[in-house]
Parts: C-alpha cells; sequence; structure tokens
C-alpha cells in the first residue's frame, strides 16, 4: 500500500513538474505574473511528492518487504537497520531516486531563498529545474522503477553487496550527489540568463552561494569515497583514476574554476560569457558522470547498473541537455555585455590562470577517462588508462597552478604588481626551501624529487597564511589592534585561507603518503613479527567472530614500540552467506598523521597467513586537507554578502582601511 | 592594452594551454597506456618482451598453487589456451578457480609465463570484467548469462 502510494506520487511529482517546466518560462516571455507565481508553488509541490516516494521506499526496506523486488534484490531481514536505510541508496533505482529528490530539494531551496530574485529569473531558473527533473523522472518511471512488485513474494532477501555495508556507503553518495545535483542550479541560472540574455554582478552573487554549496558538499563527497575505498576496499588505496572516480573528479574540478571565475563577475563584472560556459560545464560533467555510472558502460567497481536501455536513455538526457545548453550558449552568449577591464597582471588575471589550468585539467582527465571507451567503440581496440597517465599529464599541469596559488589572493584587482607580491611571500618561500631541503636530508636516498614537491604544499599553506597576516597588519600594526583587524576580516577572506591552505595540506599528504609508505608481504604464523614505520607487529593468531549477517576471521595483531606494546589491532576477512561473498576488513592504527594498514590474505599451505602491512606516511593529511577545504567553504558560504536578502552593508572604514592594507 | 589585444592575449593564453596540454597527453597515451590480450592472442601472436599488458580470462580450473611467501601461480585460461600467470602478494577476496580475472604485468617468453603484479578481480559474485566477456564471446565460448549481473 504504501509502495503504490509512493508510486502514485512519483507520477504526480512527473505531472507537476512539467508544469512547473512550461508555465513559469512562457509567463516570464509574456510578462505575466500569475503564470510565472505558479514555479515557487510548483516546486514545493514536486519537492514534497518526491519526498514522499523516497520516504515510500525508505518504508519498504525498514519493514524488510520482499514483495518489492528492489528490496529483494538489495536487502536481507538479518541486516542492520542502518544498512537497510543506506541500502535504498546503494542500488541503481534507489540511488537515482535519491538523485532526483536531492534536485528537487535544490528546487525547494531556490523557490524559498529566492524571493529578492528578480521575477522573471527565478521563474526561468526553477523552469529549467523543472526540466531536468521531468527527464530524470521519466527515466525512473521508464527504466528504473523501485516501486516494482515481485510475485511471488520471496521469504528472505538476497542482501547488499558486502562492500557496500559500510558507513562509508551511508554518507558517501547523498553528499557526492547534493554536489553533483547541486550544480544544477548554477547551470539553470546560466540557461535563465541565456534566455533573458541579461547578466550582471547581481547574477553571480546569487549564482556563488550555490555553487560554493555543490563544491562544499562535491570535496566532501570525494573525500569521504576516496576514504571509504582506502579502510574498506583492503588494497591500501586512497585514489585509483578509476573512471568512477574521474566522474566525480571533473565536475569538481570545474565547479572549483568555476568558484573562481564567479568571484571576477561579482567584483569586477568581467568574464560573463566564460563564467556562463563553465557553470554550464560542471553540471555538464555531472550528467557525464551520471551518464559513465549509471549506464554501466564502465568496467568498474561502482558500476552495479548494466543495462543497455537505461544507457541509451540517459546518453539521450545527456545529448539534449548537453547539447541543447551549448546550442543556447552559442546563440545567445554574444548578447551579453562584456564587462570590466583589467591588466594581465591582477588578481583577475590571476583567477584567469586558474581557470585555464582546471579546464586544461579536466581536459586531460576528460581524455583520459573517455579515449579508452571511443577507441574500443570504433578500432575495436581494449587499451587501459591507469594512474601513469594520469600522473604526467594531471601532475604537471598542477604544479604551475600551485606556485601561483599564494600570488592569486596578494594581487589587486585590475593591475596589480607581480614584484611586490613576490615580496611579500619571501618569508613563505624562505620557509618552503627550507622544508625542501629538510625532507632530502632526512630522507637521504629517497626519491630527490619528494622535497620540493613537499615543498610546494608547505608553501601553499603559507602563503594562505601570509595572506591573512598581511591582511590583518601583523608586524605593521600593534598585535592588539592587527588581531582585533583579523577577527573583523570578512568570512570570505577566512574561507579563501582555509580552502587554498587545505589543498596545501593535502599536497603534502599526498606527496608523504607515495614517496615515503612502506610496504610489506609477509607470511605470517602464530608468534612471527614484522616491522613497519618504526612498529613491531605480533601476530597472535586468528579468532572467529559471528556477526549479525556474516562470520569472519580475525586475525589478532600486538603492536610495539621499543619493546613495549603499545597498541593492538585486528584485521579481519568476513564471509556474507547471503551473497556467499568475502571481504577483507582492514585493520588500521593512527599514529600521529601516519597510519599502520593491515589486511589479511589467505592462508598458505605450510600453515602461514599471508599478511599485507603498509605503513602510510602522513596519509591522513590527505583528508584533513579536504576538511580544511570544506570549512574554507563552510566559511565562505557564511559571508554575509552572499546572504541573499541581506542588505549589503555599508563598507566600514575599518573594513576599507583592511582592503586598503591588502590592496 | 585594448579590449581587443586583452582578449588575444587570453586567447593566445589559452591556446598554448591546451597546445600544452594535448603534447602531454598525447605523449603519455603513447607510452603510457595498457592493451588487453587474452590468451589466445599472447600465445598466437606473441607479446614484444618488457611491454606492460593486461590479461584476462577464467582462473583454470585446479591450476592454483600456492608457495611459500605470499607467491601463488595460477592458469588464466579463454578456454582455447592457457598462460601460466605468476603473483607475489595478496589475491582479491573474489579470485576463484572458475571466475574472472584480469592481471596486469609482464610476460616472459623465455619461460612462458606472464609475472603480474596487479590481480583484478571481480567485485561481486555476477561480476565478471567486460574485457573478459567480450573475449570469451570472441572465441566463441561464451555461454552463462546468467552471469551477467541483474541491477544489483
Amino acid at each position: 500500500m504504501v509502495t503504490e502510494l509512493g508510486h502514485f506520487a512519483l507520477i504526480l511529482a512527473l505531472a507537476t513538474a512539467i508544469v512547473q517546466a512550461i508555465v513559469p518560462v512562457l509567463g516570464a516571455r509574456r510578462g505575466d505574473a500569475a503564470m510565472m507565481a505558479v514555479a515557487p508553488a510548483a516546486a514545493l509541490a514536486v519537492f514534497i511528492l518526491v519526498a514522499v516516494a523516497f520516504l515510500a521506499l525508505v518504508h519498504a526496506y525498514v519493514i524488510s518487504d520482499f514483495s518489492v523486488l528492489n528490496v529483494v534484490e538489495n536487502s536481507h531481514s538479518m541486516k542492520p537497520m542502518i544498512y537497510k536505510i543506506t541500502g535504498v541508496w546503494g542500488n541503481h533505482e534507489g540511488s537515482m531516486l535519491l538523485w532526483v529528490s536531492i534536485l528537487v530539494l535544490f528546487s525547494a531551496l531556490v523557490a524559498v531563498f529566492g524571493r529578492n530574485l528578480p521575477a522573471t529569473l527565478k521563474a526561468n531558473v526553477l523552469g529549467v529545474q523543472a526540466w531536468i527533473t521531468v527527464a530524470f523522472l521519466l527515466f525512473i518511471l521508464l527504466t528504473s522503477n523501485p516501486f516494482a512488485r515481485i510475485l511471488p513474494a520471496p521469504a528472505e532477501g538476497n542482501d547488499l553487496n558486502p562492500i557496500l555495508q559500510d558507513i562509508g556507503l551511508a554518507i558517501h553518495p547523498p553528499l557526492l550527489y547534493l554536489g553533483y545535483v547541486g550544480f544544477s542550479v548554477s547551470f539553470s541560472f546560466a540557461l535563465a540568463a541565456l534566455i533573458e540574455g541579461r547578466i550582471d554582478a547581481a547574477w553571480a552573487r546569487w549564482v556563488r552561494p550555490w555553487t560554493l554549496a555543490a563544491w562544499t558538499f562535491l570535496t566532501a563527497g570525494i573525500a569521504m569515497g576516496s576514504y571509504w575505498a582506502y579502510y574498506e576496499l583492503g588494497w591500501g588505496g586512497w585514489w585509483f583514476w578509476d573512471p568512477v572516480e574521474n566522474a566525480s573528479f571533473m565536475p569538481w574540478l570545474a565547479g572549483t574554476a568555476l568558484l573562481h571565475s564567479a568571484v571576477v563577475m561579482e567584483k569586477r563584472e568581467a568574464l560573463k560569457v566564460w563564467t556562463v560556459f563553465l557553470a554550464i560545464l560542471a553540471f555538464s560533467l555531472s550528467l557525464l558522470g551520471t551518464f559513465l555510472v549509471r549506464s554501466g558502460v564502465l568496467t568498474s567497481v561502482h558500476a552495479f547498473a548494466t543495462d543497455p536501455t537505461r544507457g541509451v536513455f540517459i546518453l539521450a538526457i545527456l545529448a539534449i541537455f548537453i547539447g541543447g545548453a551549448l546550442a543556447l550558449f552559442g546563440l545567445r552568449a554574444t548578447a551579453l555585455r562584456t564587462g570590466g577591464l583589467f591588466a594581465p597582471i591582477s588578481r583577475e588575471g590571476a583567477l584567469v590562470l586558474n581557470n585555464l589550468f582546471l579546464t586544461t585539467a579536466v581536459a586531460t582527465v576528460f581524455v583520459g577517462t573517455l579515449y579508452p571507451l571511443l577507441l574500443e567503440a570504433t578500432a575495436g581496440t581494449k587499451i587501459s588508462v591507469g594512474a601513469p597517465f594520469f600522473n604526467l599529464t594531471f601532475g604537471p599541469l598542477m604544479v604551475p597552478l600551485l606556485l601561483a596559488v599564494p600570488f592569486g589572493p596578494l594581487l589587486a584587482w585590475k593591475r596589480a604588481d607581480l614584484l611586490a607580491a613576490a615580496q611579500r611571500l619571501y618569508a613563505a618561500v624562505g620557509v618552503s626551501m627550507a622544508v625542501a631541503l629538510l625532507v632530502v636530508y632526512l630522507r637521504e636516498g629517497g626519491p630527490v624529487l619528494a622535497g620540493p614537491a613537499i615543498a610546494l604544499g608547505v608553501f601553499v599553506i603559507l602563503g594562505a597564511i601570509t595572506d591573512l597576516w598581511l591582511r590583518a597588519g601583523f608586524g605593521r600594526l600593534e598585535t592588539g589592534v592587527a588581531l582585533r583587524r583579523l577577527a573583523g576580516l570578512p568570512r570570505s577572506a577566512f574561507g579563501t585561507a582555509f580552502a587554498h591552505a587545505g589543498l596545501g595540506v593535502s599536497v603534502v599528504g599526498i606527496v608523504a603518503a607515495s614517496v615515503f609508505s612502506t610496504e610489506a608481504v609477509v607470511s605470517m604464523k602464530p608468534g612471527d613479527t614484522v616491522t613497519a614505520g618504526g612498529y613491531t607487529l605480533r601476530f597472535e593468531g586468528l579468532r572467529d567472530v559471528t556477526g549479525p549477517n556474516y562470520t569472519a576471521q580475525s586475525g589478532e595483531f600486538t603492536v610495539s614500540r621499543a619493546g613495549s606494546v603499545v597498541a593492538r589491532v585486528a584485521s579481519a576477512k568476513r564471509f556474507y552467506p547471503a551473497r556467499q561473498m568475502p571481504t577483507t576488513e582492514a585493520g588500521i592504527l593512527t599514529f600521529g598523521a601516519s597510519q599502520l594498514y593491515v589486511s589479511l590474505g589467505d592462508p598458505e599451505a605450510n600453515g602461514g597467513l599471508v599478511v599485507r602491512v603498509w605503513w602510510k606516511s602522513w596519509v591522513t593529511f590527505i583528508w584533513y586537507g579536504t576538511l580544511l577545504m570544506m570549512l574554507g567553504g563552510a566559511l565562505s558560504l557564511s559571508d554575509r554578502r552572499l546572504r541573499i536578502g541581506a542588505p549589503s552593508r555599508p563598507r566600514a572604514p575599518k573594513a576599507a582601511e583592511a582592503a586598503k592594507a591588502a590592496a | 592594452m585594448t579590449r581587443k589585444q586583452k582578449r588575444l592575449a587570453i586567447i593566445a593564453a589559452g591556446a598554448v594551454f591546451l597546445a600544452g596540454a594535448a603534447a602531454l597527453v598525447t605523449s603519455a597515451l603513447r607510452d603510457q597506456i595498457v592493451f588487453f590480450s587474452s590468451p589466445t592472442d599472447i600465445v598466437a601472436q606473441g607479446v614484444a618482451p618488457g611491454t606492460r599488458i593486461r590479461l584476462g580470462g577464467l582462473v583454470e580450473e585446479g591450476s592454483v598453487v600456492r608457495g611459500d611467501d605470499a607467491s601463488v601461480t595460477f592458469g588464466v585460461t579463454d578456454t582455447n589456451e592457457a598462460v601460466k600467470v605468476t603473483y607475489k602478494g595478496i589475491l582479491p577476496d573474489l579470485f576463484r578457480e572458475g571466475q574472472g580475472v584480469v592481471v596486469e604485468g609482464v610476460f616472459e617468453p623465455a619461460s612462458g609465463t606472464f609475472a603480474a603484479d596487479t590481480v583484478l578481480a571481480k567485485h561481486d559474485e555476477n561480476y565478471m570484467p567486460k574485457e573478459v566477456v567480450d573475449s570469451l564471446k570472441a572465441q566463441g565460448v561464451w555461454q552463462h548469462d546468467t552471469a551477467a549481473p541483474a541491477a544489483n
């Protein structure tokens, strides 16, 4: 009953979304206020209807209703409740429903928070949101209905893929989708601007918070996914350049570029056409990501959907939206008045440079991800493009970008002095070089490039600190005054500094974990020891463990340093009988920023057990850095300036002074 | 600079970037891609020594021999030909005899064995690497369509 209600609500949502897709856009053309007013009401109605459908599916999972095919295929009555709920989106149909739920959530948020938007812009934005909603609701209802019944109903379900039974999965897809789908708002704003042929700084001020929110969530989603892969797959890797990872990374890169170009547009009314293009690009890449993952076109860990009709359907959606948006862009972009001028050496110039690097990086990742597909489709040759390709193409692009990051915020708008900015960075450069030498000295015999690479990350961190330091006026003013000025800086200044510092922290973690980590694969019998990172692991033996829906053999280890036991760690091989499937549960211990990572292999003929032990140097910095980036995003988002509806604050003398000091 | 010059400068900078990226991409594509082969391909055509390739097929029944010190040897077959693979390390959770597998490494023509440094197996009980399915189909020995996962 509840299931049918959910199905019905979804169909009603489609009908309402069709109204929302047509009426407000026509109203905006005709200047009919009543027709335009349909948009917010319809957006809220669609949101409530889709929410009902989503909750109906959750309900079916919670009560283990095995007359619903989707529940049978992905759930089990013995599964812990948390995984019954997260299992809702651990499969194709459910995850598409989550995708649409988040899409209509964003539409509803635009409807609620967009009270100050010009009427026509709001109507057009919600209209475009509805076009996307209609397309994906059709996709769900026609090809991926999660509410399909099965007769006769089996007594027990097939269980969720054990790899996905993890708290990481509970958080990863919703965060990722909040990011992916969040870019739909920027996309809709871009299309609305093109439809109206009008765009100004206010437009950028409305778009930026949405982009910022989407970017923050996408950062969180990617970081979470990477950490999940790290601890759950038992391979000790945190990034595989897997096509599905690339599919989420490309919108992130484009979104980062968009974030920066929107700043230029908001402050200086320049780069209008480019910003609109990036808004289209970011969401197009999100759609491409959805296509790659959902169509099953890729061979990948994540591709649990393999149905060609679905692939063709999403490909059609992809073609219509990307093609349509780009066609509209081509037709109308010239109508957008170009804005402020700037010299190449200026804050704007730096942001253009950032955009060039990021979009070029997108292009390389795009080629690496899609070239194998293209080659197989045209020539029939099967190849795989792996990490070496991306290290060779993506890596060189990132080095100059990272070098430039500390300079950007120190340059003035319009026309700046590069030499002056460089002088302000003397301290940062000096310390970074010292770090480089120190690393090379301490790790004598290690890869020589490790020193400069780590120094690059340190330089980015110090550059962010330098920016705040100079803005507050430390060293130039009394410390008390400078501290007060620091507290008075706009939140977006802290946002920039935190996000940039986070990037630096991640770079340090990535380099250290790639270069200084050690790995040992050994055959161990109880009592044997192995050393890693200065710690000694003693294998104590295997213990049988029984979980709610699995059995496990847990390898117990004691970890000692200089003869005294400091910790215990267990690494297990689990077996899920419902799917006849084993998984590896890695044992991970964190020491400072580094981690000891233990995973179990198979028993050997001589009674030993294969054990793989990694010492992962500073690996946690990778994710601490992303946390800082998210914090930066959240801080910028909370900046008064971006709160829609907040009256723009008259420039306080203090702020003006700070701006002058920064210039 | 005038508006026109500025725009030209940006376009030129963009062109330089794209050219640089294109150069990087093409050189990396030439050197860093890994081709996929079936056991039949290797036996019939051979492999240039030292070239990294991916070999895909089924793990031959009864061929898995675990040595000491985490080393293991097994046969990869497409039911037509089989190639002996040596590997040292932990095999994936779902590595099983008679199931699909993709290994990456170097074929040593002298000993006729494939030295793998990476072993990829399916990630759930229905999954078979797409390359393996295609190559089995090409050999005409693809039978169990049930192996295609039904939307799970």
